[in-house]
């Protein structure tokens, strides 16, 4: 490594001009960047890493302003440039890709003219080979047939073909640094992987420096160089990948990679050394079904069969596909006290599965047989009136979006108690509100407040107290951690461990990441494109996976050294 | 993932409970002292449209030949109109009935719009297209168009200018509430009040509607400036109101003619109090609209 | 693309079936004696009768729609008592005045408001800005006849650079050869310097009229939507790529931030023929406007009818060409159909 970083940060302090003041977003932060180096700023949400990267690229919002410090680049000063030399700098010399990428391109332009807009600007075409080009920069993204492709818009392309354009486009004049913020949030763990290989592999074959932005712990661990840790607007560690998993100094690096799910360790691992209580033994359940699905089925039509007129247009449907099948033809059981997971990408019927078991969606077909009795003949919009109802919970994926902004957190606890638990004096649906606190650990003195004075973590504990208000036997777990912070995660998580062992109920945890529902479940059920491909226990699922899409799917999950 | 943090905290803010909205409230008025002088203006417009008819210094409806025409004097403040009437009187007067008509057309469309709109966005299906197909057909027509052809049809009466004005007003209505409801009718709050076993009915009526309020609220005020111009349109063109009632549409028509010989006074003073009360509720509309959503400030 | 006009076509059939049902509703189930409204308040008991005869009133309500459907499509819209003539000839001769003068008023009103919702919010918190708010927040207050009136003591009367607001010539010129029937066209066609003139004159004030009127909604959207773009994500990546300021602004922003105003456009024609109506009044514009006000007042009810539906029938027409207009900016509204 040369000895002149690439670029070079030091003392660096933003600051936001806000309504209520001025705000410090990160304060004196350093970080050098070396030719060809790959370093990753690791930190969860308010850690002021995305700021830090905007920073460096000049394009803070209007509010922010560099209060301190340095930023030089190439030995020229970037917080004292000229707007006209930074514009030459962006895009040639240094470029940003973004979370979302379909937000990142422009809606309604082909991709093709926006990579030329790029060439052109930095005059590395001109308009005779501006196209031809722009395709070769999406040939190097390892896209399939990009002459086509190159008259797509944004919106007929997938997510991970869209971020493979938005790589296109930030590589395409060559720079010397990539700033890639949280570049795979969002996008399925497989494609996560391919993505993240891509752009390791171009920016390696030329040299260039990465910063790579994240709040995964293992992405950064799997492919960076050095690892920058932030924490509040403050850098708190900087080291080599292979050393801040060995040796972690500061406390909080500690803290972050303990929370970070990974192989071979248990629910209490999660927690910082010294905070967790021995792990609950495990239920050894009765084994007698408590749910028994067969051959459950959901078609969804397809858009253009909604519309009846189209049917009789010119060009019609004579050999249209059939109705889309969302779920296709599954079958499984949950045991009393059992805990089963329910694992796959993004649209492979997961989240349809459980919302027909929890009877919100009705089914097209099959048996959904709770405690013996065949819920699944049931109408939705009947079923909140069932005695059943209150045997089945739900803890919702987004703790915000679950609670209704006008009920403090006492009051959203008591709903079910008095709609289905039969409460009506306000003194003991109070007491029993308390106790559920108290179960959920939250503190009693937050539950007049509305949700949004709640953190994150609290409203998790107020959607948890809510779904087991009434003891129910089955709670769905809808990826009840995938809002949350990794160390915010690790303690959820145990808590829903503790609560399954005292209360003895049944859990069908759903999410995309196998890591965190082998932390949990007794049992995985691993589906894709509608059915179940694989399944078995937790621990032979991820430890010898017999089907080739649940190898593909471990083997995609970054995780840190063991 | 926003790099702002003030645009970070003012999504919590959106959610907000009451409680909060108020000491938000009371923040963007200290901030913002134009929303604070419109509500003071709306104090004024309220106050002279109860007590209006005590206050006037003379008889709206007396016509005083001699002393017609006359440009506005100390005694005659805003002039005489061709039959000698006072004008400042008239258009004191003539507060109540402009107002009476915006808020009971606003009250009315409020209540069904809303509350159509709401079951057309909570339960889909029929509803929604009744509804919808209602709305359609209103929104074919220019809106002023119908109201004419609504009162032309009804016949002349002020109830008929309320009714025409609430039925314009109909699709806005019914479209932000049908909005609203079905966002939120997916939301995790809403699924959650059914687990609770919550009713579909008691879910759109505890649930929905409250979180829906504050959002129509300001539509009601800015729709508020839109009816009363409505009203005063129609009057303008000689439906509804009719002379000699004081209303400051039908005034400014009186003293059309006379603006070309110069008599800009007759025309002038009901049209200011017409754009004042307009441009009142207007300020507010915006006002509680950055109360309510500040994301949309604009 | 046919395909996507034809699909649009399809979808105007519902709202021309309300139109046309509302339209038959307000006259023929209402209280009242509908034959007596449209023989005219001096009507004597046998003209009414005949009229009830001529209108098929005495007949059973479906074979009425039946016969007003059929009346519809023949074009035959009723007679005018006041003008003695066809309802639909009159609406024909004076729909180019209403025209010329709408759509003078609303290109007036795009020239100024769009480019300033722009720099607005390019420039936001600037002067400019708080004047396009101010701007936009006075537009909406103002009731267009009294903006009218005004314009016509200060330009007409105080100034006297105006001419007298009657109509779209003075006495003394002649129109122009008719030949798309908006003056200031045709007089350009005839090469009438003098015309042309003197019609630019007469539509200038109303013209204004309209434009202050329908500039606050347009420059309002632009603004908030031109706004909301600059700070979306892709508006961000272009900047990261140092795309030049003028780039980013027009070929990025600009196009995206248009869609929302097209699609408003729909509501500032509502807006704006309502606002016709009351301006032909104010200037005596020789429109359907201010012909559907004369028959109100006379309570002659067959040309307000057709008023009416006309308008209706006109914006379901400029409601499609938005749409299109619409489907053509967006791609996604091109395939998703």
């Amino acid at each position: 490594m040369s000895a002149v970083p690439l670029l070079d940060i030091s003392g660096l302090t933003v600051e936001f001009a806000t309504r209520r003041g001025v705000v410090t977003a990160i304060q004196r932060v350093d970080i050098s960047v070396a030719k060809g180096e790959t370093v990753g700023i690791v930190g969860e949400s308010g850690s002021g890493k995305s700021v830090t990267s905007y920073a460096v690229m000049r394009i803070l919002d209007r509010a922010g302003r560099v209060a301190e410090g340095s930023i030089a680049f190439s030995g020229l000063d970037l917080t004292h440039a000229p707007e006209s030399e930074l514009r030459d700098l962006r895009g040639r010399e240094m470029s940003m890709i973004f979370q979302n990428p379909r937000a990142a391109l422009n809606p309604i332009r082909k991709v093709g003219h926006q990579i030329e807009d790029v060439l052109r600007q930095h005059a590395r075409a001109g308009s005779g080979d501006a196209r031809e080009k722009a395709i070769e920069a999406l040939l190097q993204v390892r896209i399939q047939r990009p002459e086509e492709r190159y008259d797509a818009y944004p919106f007929e392309l997938s997510g991970g073909m869209c971020q493979r354009v938005v790589i296109a486009l930030a590589l395409a004049c060559r720079p010397e640094l990539l700033i890639a913020d949280e570049p795979t949030t969002g996008l399925d763990v497989t494609t996560q992987k391919a993505v993240m290989d891509l752009l390791v592999d171009l920016t390696r074959d030329r040299g260039m420096s990465t910063i790579l932005i994240t709040h995964d712990l293992g992405l950064a661990a799997a492919y960076c160089d050095k690892v920058i840790v932030m924490e509040k607007g403050r850098v708190v560690e900087t080291a080599a990948a292979r050393d801040i998993f060995t040796r972690p100094a500061h406390p909080y690096t500690r803290k972050l990679m303990r929370a970070t799910p990974r192989p071979g360790i248990t629910l209490r691992d999660l927690l910082p050394e010294g905070e967790a209580s021995p792990l609950p033994p495990p239920t050894s359940g009765d084994k007698t079904p408590l749910l028994k699905v067969e051959n459950l089925v959901k078609e969804y039509p397809r858009p253009d069969q909604r519309n009846p007129i189209a049917r009789f247009m010119p060009g019609g449907k004579a050999g249209a596909p059939g109705p889309f099948r969302a779920v296709d033809g599954i079958s499984f059981e949950v045991a009393r006290g059992e805990s089963v997971g329910l694992v796959g990408e993004s649209g492979c019927g997961k989240s349809t599965t459980s919302m027909m078991v929890m009877r919100l969606l009705d089914k097209t077909s099959g048996q959904i047989m709770f405690n013996g009795q065949d819920i699944g003949a049931l109408a939705a919009r009947d079923f909140a009136r069932h005695p059943l109802r209150s045997k089945i919970q739900m803890v919702f994926q987004d703790p915000t979006d679950s609670l209704n902004p006008r009920y403090t957190a006492a009051r959203a606890i008591m709903d079910p108690l008095y709609r289905l638990g039969g409460q009506s004096s306000s003194g003991t649906a109070r007491a029993r509100c308390e106790e559920l606190a108290r179960l959920v650990g939250l503190p009693a003195d937050l539950l007049d407040r509305f949700p949004h004075q709640l953190s994150g973590g609290q409203k998790a504990r107020v959607g948890i107290a809510r779904a087991i208000a009434l003891e129910p036997e089955l709670v769905i777990l809808d990826e009840p951690t995938a809002a949350l912070d990794v160390s915010v995660q690790a303690v959820v998580l145990n808590l829903l461990a503790d609560l399954k062992s005292t209360l003895g109920m049944s859990y069908l945890f759903v999410s995309h990441d196998l890591h965190v529902v082998q932390l949990l479940c007794d049992r995985v059920i691993v589906m894709n494109g509608g059915r179940i491909i694989e399944e078995g226990a937790a621990s032979d699922v991820l430890e010898r996976p017999q089907a080739d899409y649940t190898r593909q799917l471990i083997s995609a999950i970054p995780h840190p050294p063991v | 993932m926003s790099a702002t943090p003030s645009r970070e905290a003012a999504i919590p803010r959106q959610s907000a409970g009451w409680s909060a909205t108020l000491s938000h409230a009371r923040h963007v008025i200290g901030e913002n002292p134009v929303t604070g002088f419109s509500f003071g203006l709306l104090a004024l417009l309220i106050f002279l449209a109860m007590f209006g008819p005590l206050l006037a210094p003379f008889d709206p409806l007396a016509s005083d030949t001699a002393a017609a025409l006359q440009a506005p004097t100390a005694r005659h403040l805003f002039g005489t109109d061709q039959l000698g009437r006072d004008i400042f009187s008239r258009v004191i007067v003539a507060t109540r009935l402009d107002m009476a008509i915006a808020i009971f057309s606003v009250a009315l469309v409020f209540v069904v719009g809303g509350l159509a709109g709401i079951a057309a966005g909570f339960f889909g299906g029929w509803t929604d297209r009744i509804v919808g197909r209602i709305g359609d057909t209103i929104m074919a027509f220019p809106l002023f168009v119908l109201a004419m052809g609504i009162v032309a049809a009804l016949g002349n009466t002020v109830t008929n200018i309320i009714i025409a004005t609430a039925i314009i007003n109909f699709p806005l209505y019914a479209r932000i509430a049908r909005t609203e409801a079905s966002i939120r009718r997916d939301a995790g709050y809403v699924m959650a009040a059914r687990l609770t076993g919550n009713s579909d009915l008691r879910i759109a009526l505890t649930t929905i509607m409250p979180n829906i309020l504050p959002l129509m609220m300001v539509q009601m005020s800015l729709t508020m400036g839109y009816a009363i111009l409505n009203a005063a349109g129609l009057s303008f063109i000689g439906l509804g109101v009719r002379p000699p009632t004081p209303e400051w549409g039908i005034m400014v028509a009186e003293g059309a003619g006379s603006i070309i010989s110069g008599e800009w006074w007759i025309a002038l003073f009901p049209g200011l109090a017409l754009m004042v009360a307009v441009f009142c509720f207007n300020l507010i509309g915006d006002g509680l609209r950055d109360i309510v959503d500040p994301s949309r400030r604009t | 693309m046919l395909k996507l006009l034809f699909d649009r076509l399809l979808t105007t059939i519902p709202a021309l079936i309300g139109v046309i049902v509302v339209s038959f509703l307000l006259t023929r189930v209402l209280p009242g004696d509908t034959a007596a409204y449209f023989a005219g308040p001096a009507a004597t008991p046998q003209a009414i009768e005949q009229v009830r005869k001529q209108l098929g009133l005495d007949r059973p309500l479906p074979e009425q729609f039946e016969h007003y459907v059929l009346d519809l499509a023949k074009g035959n819209l009723g007679q005018s008592l006041t003008t003695g003539q066809p309802v639909l000839s009159d609406i024909k001769a004076r729909l180019p005045a209403s025209a010329e003068l709408t759509l003078f008023g609303l290109i007036l009103a795009l020239l100024i408001a769009v480019p300033l919702g722009v720099a607005a919010a390019v420039k936001q918190g600037s002067t400019l800005d708080h004047a396009c708010r101010a701007i936009a927040t006075a537009g909406v207050s103002l009731p267009v006849f009294f903006t009218g009136l005004l314009l016509v003591y200060f330009f007409y009367f105080i100034l006297q650079w105006s001419p007298a607001p009657l109509g779209r010539l003075d006495v003394f010129a002649s129109a122009p050869n008719e030949v798309t029937g908006f003056y200031l066209i045709d007089s350009l066609i005839a090469r009438d310097g003098e015309t042309f003139r003197a019609s630019l004159a007469q539509i200038l004030l109303p013209g204004i009229t309209l434009a202050i009127f329908s500039l606050a909604p347009i420059a309002r959207i632009t603004r908030a939507s031109m706004l909301s773009v600059l700070s979306s994500e892709f508006v961000r990546t272009a900047r990261a790529s140092g795309l030049s300021a003028r780039m980013v602004v027009v070929t990025y922003a600009f196009r995206n931030a248009m869609l929302p105003v097209v699609t408003t456009l729909g509501m500032v024609f509502s807006f704006l023929l309502g606002a016709n109506v009351l301006v032909e009044k104010v200037f005596a514009w020789p429109g359907i406007g201010s012909y559907a006000v004369e028959a109100l007042i006379a309570s002659d009810f067959a040309p307000v009818q057709g008023f009416v539906l006309t308008m209706a029938i006109l914006y379901i027409v400029l409601n499609l060409l938005i749409d299109i207009a619409y489907r053509l900016i967006d791609p996604r509204m091109r395939s998703a159909t």
